[in-house]
């Protein structure tokens, strides 16, 4: 399997969820429609194209821009030695998409870092709760607007 | 008389045997770690001081080495553990995080970790040296040998 014919297909299936495919380093980039993640993302991953492994799954943060967050997706295929990276944006005001904690196990923990440390919501994930930070934390710390020098010590301070 | 005798006071007395028989718990976070691995093992060998036994249970030490990063999530741990420890007891922060938070001024990490537990003896570096190590150790034996020892510990604020 090449990666031009894993480009060519996905094209062709979802002409109109495909948004744009760029090249970064020798690696395409496939930006998709939010709502079309689980299609694309079972497509890919069943024969014969087999992304089986989902490397990772992160955000970024762009504040100012229309969509703020961009979701971003890597895969790795096994078998052709292939690997994809996939974006989608999300609005600033309550952004959520679809988990994809069905499809591979491993997500369940990169969204919980990504709900703890952003704030996204991933409808169907089974346990979001925060991953790194404690109970009772405020906030997502990595958004651009968390004050840089904000502390919420967990116990009190000494003097 | 037979045997010979010494005299002493009896406080000097005490710090020697306490300062010759430092038990160590490690609370061990990060990178750190190697630093202190190499320090408590044959190369530069702690025991020579009489700082070899590492006890993993803080109701039987004596020295608490705080040797890496502290989190705000971990924060409450290392305070059960300092308040598990009985008297008289020691706290030693090894390396830049223990000391100040070193490079992670953020969110999640404590800027030094007294700011939760009181500390005696402070080893910079990132990570320091085992001669760093070695040097601040026996200075924390100095200061235990010339403490006021009582027998009854009034508790360290």
């Amino acid at each position: 399997m090449e990666q031009e014919k894993v480009i060519k297909d996905l094209k062709n299936k979802f002409s109109d969820k495909i948004k744009e495919i760029s090249t970064q380093f020798g690696e395409k980039i496939v930006v998709f429609e939010k709502d079309s993640l689980l299609d694309v993302f079972r497509f890919l991953k069943d024969k014969p194209y087999d992304f089986a492994m989902l490397l990772d799954l992160t955000c970024v943060d762009y504040k100012g821009q229309q969509n703020r967050f961009e979701m971003v997706y890597h895969l790795f295929s096994l078998s052709s030695n292939l690997r994809l990276r996939l974006k989608t944006r999300l609005p600033e005001k309550e952004p959520s998409i679809e988990s994809l904690t069905g499809e591979w196990k491993n997500a369940n923990w990169l969204e919980r870092e990504v709900y703890d440390m952003f704030g996204i919501q991933f409808s169907g994930h089974p346990y979001l709760k925060r991953l790194f930070m404690y109970d009772g934390f405020e906030g997502h710390p990595l958004r651009k607007d968390y004050p840089l020098r904000k502390r919420q010590p967990k116990i009190p301070m000494r003097k | 008389m037979k045997g010979g005798f010494i005299t002493t006071t009896f406080n000097s007395m005490l710090g020697w045997g306490r300062k010759y028989s430092l038990y160590q718990y490690p609370f061990i976070t990060a990178c750190c770690g190697m630093e202190y691995m190499s320090v408590a093992c044959a190369h530069y060998d702690l025991d020579r001081f009489g700082m070899g036994w590492t006890r993993f249970s803080p109701r039987q030490a004596d020295m608490l080495l705080v040797v890496g990063t502290i989190t705000q999530k971990e924060a409450p741990v290392l305070k059960t553990v300092y308040d598990q420890m009985t008297e008289p007891k020691w706290v030693v922060a090894f390396g830049a995080c223990a000391l100040s938070g070193g490079i992670y001024d953020n969110y999640a990490v404590v800027q030094g970790i007294d700011k939760i537990i009181p500390v005696d003896v402070y080893i910079p570096g990132c990570p320091p040296r085992p001669e760093t190590i070695l040097d601040a150790l026996i200075k924390l034996q100095e200061k235990v040998q010339k403490e006021g020892h009582e027998w009854r510990w009034s508790k360290k604020k």
